[in-house]
């Protein structure tokens, strides 16, 4: 599996920015509100322009399409966006999302309107959507800022299940915790710029 | 059947009767329209008299420079239009460009079509076939464009989270803003599409309206009426699926983005 690196990844309001996470590794982004992690999450799947260069393991994103790139790294931001009607139509035909979406306690909701979802199970739906796509580095803007604790186990075991399997994971999170539960490594982001790890973290 | 009533000016006189009656009652009734009403009447009567001496000197000049001249003043005033038409509108000068671009090339492609092989006046261009021809075409493109134009950016802007969602998936830009742009286009497309089913059961033309009143035979009207209407259907849908085609590519990039910040605040 592959590793999504940073290099030097800059727009009008934040970074230069450069670090890496590793296959199977989960990195978590912290930072008050208006630092820039959603910009930079943007940034990454080239969703706002930006200088810089991004790779997940031997593919530069400016070497391929965008529509391609964004298979590879997949961004799940805070708002989930909809354009149909049904839950199902948002998921590819071919591809069967019942186990996926089983997992996360949603189990038969592919039939369910979209206008009548709560925001937790828009959430969810939203990393079920992303993850049945199978990509190499996943990106997620607080995923479970709307979720009970049951459904944020759940959804959190699903994550490191695909983590185990090789996907490199960026979470943006607000959760002290759930960064000390799901990830080694934390980032510090403010003023648009990843802090220093200080000395002898506590 | 070639009865030409030529009107008086007493004539016009005493249809303002009616008119003139409304502002008594706004007066009395104290509406506080009389002012409005007498102003925009009085406007109407000015301008259209200054029309009728323009048009009348350009018919006997007859030439092709001031005829295109006209031409392009109409386009100017018909951008100008578009443009404030929309609710949002793209930065800079695209904001009136496109729009007055894509009307442009429908209006004057349909309309020498039509000059060079249907009416073929001589010369071809000659202002009294020409101009009231551009100017039918231009009027109703102008309306198509314009109302394609707001909905697909009120359309984008709105569903922007929707739109990005299908980009995250990886999809194309064209896929992502496609249910925005078909609404757009259908928008485009109702004013001709409704007028066209309406036409001769709800309300006869105001063109065919007023060649029958100057006595031609209603029957020859009728083909004049089903070649304009024609014309101004293709004219209208060939410029509304320029100008739509042409925003959304200006409100997306290479890159499969939404750019919406091209896009510029509505004024108020």
């Amino acid at each position: 599996m592959a590793a999504l690196r940073i290099k030097r990844l800059a727009t009008k309001l934040i970074g230069p920015i450069s670090f890496d996470v590793a296959a199977g590794e989960c990195v978590a982004l912290m930072g008050p509100s208006g630092a820039g992690k959603s910009l930079l999450l943007r940034a990454i799947v080239d969703l706002d322009p930006s200088t810089g260069n991004v790779m997940v393991g031997v593919n530069a994103r400016d070497d391929m399409p965008a529509s391609e790139w964004r298979k590879l790294a997949a961004l799940v931001p805070a708002e989930s966006g909809w354009w149909a009607d049904r839950v199902g139509d948002h998921f590819p035909a071919k591809l069967d999302a019942t186990e996926l979406i089983g997992k996360l306690g949603l189990g038969g909701s592919l039939e369910w309107e979209v206008g009548r979802l709560s925001t937790g199970e828009r959430q969810r739906l939203a990393l079920a959507r992303a993850l049945c796509r199978k990509p190499e580095a996943l990106l997620l803007d607080e995923p479970t800022a709307s979720l009970d604790d049951h459904a944020t186990g759940l959804a959190e075991d699903l994550i490191r299940e695909c983590c185990a399997e090789g996907m490199a994971l960026l979470l943006v999170t607000h959760d002290r915790r759930q960064a000390e539960r799901m990830a080694k490594r934390v980032l510090q982001m403010s003023n648009g710029k990843i802090d220093q790890p200080p000395e002898n973290a506590p | 059947m070639n009865s030409y009533i030529s009107l008086t000016y007493g004539d016009l006189l005493l249809a303002s009767l009616f008119l003139a009656m409304n502002a008594v009652f706004s007066i009395l009734l104290t509406l506080r329209l009389e002012r409005q009403l007498i102003v925009s009447a009085l406007r109407m009567v000015t301008q259209l008299f200054l029309v009728g001496l323009v048009l009348k000197t350009i018919f006997t000049l007859s030439s092709l420079w001031l005829t295109l001249l006209v031409a392009a003043a109409m386009v100017a005033f018909a951008g100008r239009e578009i443009w404030a038409r929309q609710d949002r509108r793209l930065h800079g000068v695209w904001g009136i460009g496109l729009g007055g671009t894509s009307m442009l090339l429908a209006g004057s492609i349909v309309t020498v079509f039509a000059l060079t092989t249907q009416i073929q006046p001589t010369p071809w261009w000659s202002p009294q076939f020409a101009l009231p021809l551009f100017g039918m075409i231009l009027g109703n493109t102008m309306t198509g464009v314009s109302l394609g134009l707001d909905t697909l950016h009120t359309a984008l802007y709105r569903e922007r989270a929707a739109i990005e969602a299908r980009l995250l998936l990886g999809s194309t830009r064209w896929e992502a803003v496609s249910a925005a742009h078909q609404r757009a286009l259908r928008s485009g497309f109702t004013p001709i599409i409704n007028s066209m089913a309406a036409t001769g059961v709800v309300s006869l033309p105001g063109m065919m309206t007023g060649q029958i009143l100057s006595g031609v035979d209603p029957q020859e009207a009728v083909k004049y009426q089903i070649l304009i209407t024609l014309l101004i259907g293709g004219a209208t849908g060939l410029g509304v699926l320029a100008a739509t085609f042409a925003s959304v590519w200006r409100l997306t990039d290479s890159r499969e983005r939404l750019r919406l910040d091209r896009l510029a605040a509505p004024r108020k």
